[in-house]
C-alpha cells in the first residue's frame, strides 16, 4: 500500500506577502508607479514637516495677548482669546447659556429622532417642528421671564451660521415638498408656477438673491413695516433653498414606481391621503441622503451673508483681522474657520453616505 | 347604453375641483404681485427714484480695475459698466472651467489609481476642498496668500524670465504681433485642418484594410513643423514687451490682478474637487464586464480606456459636469467679496449704489445668470437625448 502524504504548502515568497508584498503591490507595481510614489513622497516630505512644525511644535498656545506669540509658529493664542466671539458674535457674555441651551436642546431632539426604537417619536417630531422654533426664538431674543432682550444685530459667529442654516432648512423642506408635488401635478397652472419658481431660483447665484432680499425686499412691503437684516437674509436663503429642495424631492418622487399611486387611487384614497400615506413616506426615504447633501451646501453657503453685513462665523473671523492689536494672524483665523466648517460638513457627509448604504435596500439595482 | 347618472354634486367632481383650485391659485399669485408692485411703486415714489432703464445712458464716473473693452472713468456710461462686468465674469468663468476640468480629471483618475499613495492623496484633496465654503477659500488665497506677497520693488521673479509676482499681482510679458504674423496663424489653421483630414483618412483606411496609421505622432509633427517654418519664413514677426520696474510699479507687460488670480485659484481648486468625484463615479459606473470584454478582444490598456470606458463614462459625466460648470459661473459672483470687478460687483454693487435703481439692476443681473443656465440646460437636454443609450 502506498500512502500519499501531501507535502505541506510552501510559504508564499517573502516578497509577495506582509509589508513588502503590500508595498510591492500598491506602491511599486510598475516603474511608472514607483516614479509616482517617489514623487509623492518627496512632495509630502517638503510640505508636511514644515506645516506640522508651524502648527504644533513651534506654535504658541498659552497667553492672552499678542506679546505671548514669541515663537515662529502659529499663534493660536489669537484664536483662544477670540474664541467666544467666534462662537457667539456680539451676544452678551452673561447670556451665552441661552444659545448653548437652545442648541443642546435641538441636538438632543434630533438625536432622539435619529436613534431607532425610541417611543413616542410622533410627539417629539411634532414638538421639534412646531414648539421648538417658537421656544428657541424666545430664548435667543429674550424679553420674557426677565430675560433681557438681545437684538438680532448682536447675534453672530457660529451661532448665527447654525441659525441661518437650520431655519433655512426648516422652511425649505415643507415648501420644497409642495413645489415638487406642484411640478409633478397634472394641473397646468400649478405646474407652470412651480417650474418657473424652481428654475428661476436655481438659475441665479445666491449672492444676487441675498442682494435682492436686502435691497429689493424693503421696496416690496408697505413702508411702515420694517424688516431687520437677519430676517431679510433668512427670507432670501429660504426662498433659494426651497428651489433646490424641491428638485431633490422631485427626484425621489420620480424614482417611485407609478404602481404605488395607481394602487392608492384604486383604494379610493384622496390626493392628499395618497401623498401623505403612500407616496411621500417612500419618496422622502430615498432622498434623505440628498436632503443631507443640500443641507451641507446650505451650511457652506451661509458664509455669503457676510456680503450683506451679517456677522456669521467666517465674517466675524474676517473682521477680527482688522483689530490693530492682532494684525497679521489671518492664516490662523482661516484655519480655525476652515476646521469648524470642515468638521460639520465632513461628518454630515459621512452620515449621508452611511444613510445611503443603509437605505440601499429595496428598489435600487445593485 | 344609457349614460350613468351623475351621483356627485358638481363642485365635488374632480375636474371642476382642479379648475377651481387653479383659478384660486392664479388669483392668489396675481394678487401677490399686484400687492408688491403697488408697494414698490409707492416706495420708489417716496424715495424719488424714477423707474425705467434710462440710467443706463448716464455717465458712470467711477473706475474699474480691469476691463476687457475700452472703459474710461469720465466718459463711459452705466450701460458700459454692465458690459465690462459681464465680460469680466465670462473671463474668470471660462478660465476657471478650463483649469477646473483639467485638474478635476487628473485628480479623479488619480483617485482610482492602483498606486495606494496617489489614490489616498487624491481622496484627501477631495475631502478637504469640497467640505470648505468657497468664500473661505477665496479669502484664504486672497488675504492670506496673495496679499502677503512682497511689494513691486522686491518682486519674486521666476528664474531669469520676465515673470514677476508681487502684491499687485502677476506681471508677464506682452506679445506684440508684427506684420506677417497672419502667415503663422494661417499655417496653424492649415495644420489643424490637415490633422482632421488625416484622422478621417486614417479611419477610412482602417475600416478598409484593418491597418492602423500612427495618427497622433504625425499630427504632432505637423503641428510642430508647419507653424515653425512659417514663423521663420515670415521673419520672426513676434516680439515681447518686457515689464520693467519704474519707480514703485511695473510698466509694460500684462498684469494679472491678484483678485483675478485668487478667484481663479479658489474656483479651480473647489470645483476640481467636485469634478474629480464626478469623474470617478462616471468611470466606476461602466460595468467591469466592459473592461473584461475589451481585454478579451485583445485591446491594450490605453485603448480600453479611450475606446470603451471613457465614451460610456462620458454619458454619466457630461450632465453632472455641465451643472458644475453652471455652478462655477454662478460662484464666480463671489468676486464681490474681494473686489474683482465682475458683473455682481460692478453692476449690482457700485452701479446699484450710485443710481439706487435696485429693481432694474437686480433684474438685469439675474436675467444674465438665468440666460446662462437656461442656455446650458437646453444644450444639456439636447446632448442627453443624443447620447442616451439606445436600448432595444
Amino acid at each position: 500500500m502506498i500512502i500519499h502524504t501531501p507535502h505541506p504548502d510552501l510559504p508564499a515568497p517573502t516578497t509577495s506577502v506582509g509589508a513588502i508584498g503590500w508595498l510591492k503591490r500598491n506602491l511599486f507595481s510598475s516603474p511608472v508607479n514607483s516614479l509616482f510614489t517617489l514623487a509623492a513622497l518627496y512632495v509630502l516630505y517638503q510640505l508636511v514637516p514644515p506645516m506640522f512644525n508651524w502648527a504644533f511644535i513651534d506654535a504658541n498656545w498659552v497667553g492672552d495677548s499678542r506679546e505671548a506669540c514669541t515663537n515662529d509658529g502659529a499663534c493660536w493664542v489669537f484664536v483662544r482669546v477670540r474664541f467666544t466671539q467666534f462662537m457667539f458674535g456680539f451676544y452678551p457674555e452673561t447670556e451665552y447659556w441661552r444659545a448653548i441651551l437652545a442648541f443642546c436642546m435641538l441636538g438632543s431632539l434630533i438625536g432622539y429622532l435619529l436613534i431607532e426604537g425610541l417611543p413616542k417619536k410622533g410627539w417629539v417630531a411634532g414638538f421639534t417642528i412646531i414648539g421648538y422654533p417658537v421656544f428657541a426664538y424666545a430664548l435667543f431674543y429674550g424679553g420674557w421671564f426677565g430675560l433681557p432682550v438681545v437684538e438680532t444685530y448682536k447675534w453672530g459667529g457660529l451661532m448665527l451660521t447654525l441659525i441661518l442654516s437650520t431655519v433655512g432648512m426648516f422652511f425649505a423642506l415643507p415648501c420644497g415638498i409642495i413645489l415638487a408635488l406642484g411640478r409633478r401635478s397634472s394641473m397646468p397652472v400649478a405646474r407652470s408656477l412651480s417650474v418657473v419658481y424652481i428654475e428661476l431660483w436655481r438659475g441665479v447665484p445666491l449672492i444676487t438673491v441675498l442682494f435682492m432680499s436686502s435691497v429689493m425686499l424693503p421696496l416690496f412691503i408697505p413702508e411702515n413695516i420694517r424688516i431687520d437684516k437677519l430676517l431679510r437674509a433668512l427670507i432670501g436663503i429660504s426662498m433659494f433653498q426651497t428651489a433646490y429642495m424641491a428638485e431633490v424631492v422631485r427626484s425621489g418622487l420620480q424614482a417611485l414606481p407609478k404602481g404605488q399611486t395607481e394602487a392608492a387611487d384604486a383604494m379610493g384614497l384622496s390626493y392628499w391621503q395618497s401623498m401623505y400615506l403612500i407616496v411621500l413616506p417612500q419618496a422622502l426615504k430615498t432622498v434623505i441622503p440628498g436632503i443631507v447633501n443640500t443641507f451641507i451646501e446650505l451650511f457652506k453657503d451661509t458664509s455669503l451673508v457676510m456680503i450683506i453685513g451679517l456677522f456669521d462665523l467666517l465674517s466675524i473671523i474676517q473682521s477680527s483681522f482688522t483689530d490693530s492689536k492682532w494684525l497679521g494672524f489671518s492664516v490662523e483665523g482661516y484655519i480655525f474657520a476652515g476646521l469648524v466648517y470642515w468638521i460639520f460638513c465632513f461628518s454630515l457627509s459621512q452620515y449621508s453616505q452611511h444613510l445611503e448604504r443603509k437605505l440601499h435596500t429595496g428598489h435600487a439595482r445593485m | 347604453m344609457a349614460k350613468p347618472e351623475e351621483t356627485t354634486v358638481w363642485w365635488n367632481q374632480a375636474h371642476n375641483r382642479a379648475l377651481m383650485f387653479q383659478v384660486l391659485l392664479g388669483l392668489a399669485v396675481a394678487l401677490f404681485f399686484f400687492f408688491i408692485g403697488r408697494n414698490a411703486l409707492h416706495n420708489l415714489e417716496q424715495r424719488g427714484i424714477t423707474t425705467g432703464f434710462a440710467f443706463l445712458g448716464q455717465k458712470a464716473g467711477f473706475g474699474i480695475s480691469q476691463s476687457l473693452i475700452p472703459y474710461s472713468e469720465v466718459g463711459s456710461t452705466f450701460g458700459r459698466t454692465f458690459v465690462v462686468g459681464l465680460l469680466n465674469t465670462l473671463l474668470v468663468s471660462a478660465l476657471g472651467i478650463v483649469c477646473a476640468t483639467i485638474l478635476g480629471f487628473t485628480i479623479g483618475v488619480a483617485r482610482l489609481s492602483s498606486n495606494w499613495l496617489i489614490a489616498k492623496l487624491a481622496s484627501i484633496y477631495i475631502e478637504i476642498f469640497r467640505n470648505l465654503p468657497l468664500l473661505l477659500q477665496i479669502f484664504f488665497w486672497y488675504f492670506a496668500v496673495l496679499r502677503t506677497l512682497p511689494s513691486p520693488r522686491n518682486s519674486m521673479q521666476l528664474g531669469d524670465w520676465a515673470f514677476f509676482l508681487n502684491i499687485r499681482g502677476v506681471i508677464i510679458p506682452r506679445p506684440i504681433y508684427e506684420q506677417g504674423f497672419g502667415l503663422v496663424l494661417a499655417a496653424l489653421i492649415i495644420s489643424f485642418a490637415a490633422m482632421v483630414f488625416l484622422k478621417l483618412w486614417a479611419n477610412k483606411q482602417q475600416e478598409k484594410t484593418g491597418q492602423q496609421f500612427p495618427v497622433l505622432l504625425i499630427s504632432l509633427a505637423i503641428l510642430a513643423v508647419v507653424p515653425t517654418v512659417a514663423y521663420y519664413a515670415a521673419g520672426t514677426p513676434l516680439h515681447w514687451e518686457l515689464p520693467e520696474l519704474k519707480g514703485f510699479n511695473f510698466q509694460g507687460g500684462i498684469s494679472i490682478l491678484p483678485e483675478l488670480a485668487a478667484l481663479l485659484i479658489a474656483l479651480t481648486v473647489y470645483t476640481a474637487s467636485l469634478i474629480a468625484e464626478i469623474v470617478r463615479s462616471g468611470i466606476l459606473s461602466v460595468s467591469h464586464g466592459q473592461t473584461e470584454a475589451a481585454r478579451a478582444l485583445g485591446l491594450r490598456q490605453g485603448k480600453i480606456l479611450r475606446l470603451v470606458i471613457i465614451p460610456q463614462a462620458m454619458r454619466v459625466i457630461i450632465p453632472q459636469m455641465t451643472s458644475q460648470y453652471l455652478n462655477l459661473v454662478k460662484n464666480s459672483s463671489l468676486a464681490t467679496a474681494i473686489g474683482y470687478p465682475d458683473l455682481v460687483s460692478v453692476f449690482a454693487g457700485t452701479t446699484l449704489n450710485q443710481t439706487g435703481q435696485a429693481i432694474e439692476i437686480i433684474a438685469m443681473t439675474m436675467a444674465v445668470y438665468l440666460t446662462f443656465s437656461l442656455t446650458i440646460s437646453f444644450f444639456m437636454n439636447w446632448y442627453n437625448a443624443r447620447s442616451m443609450m439606445k436600448e432595444r
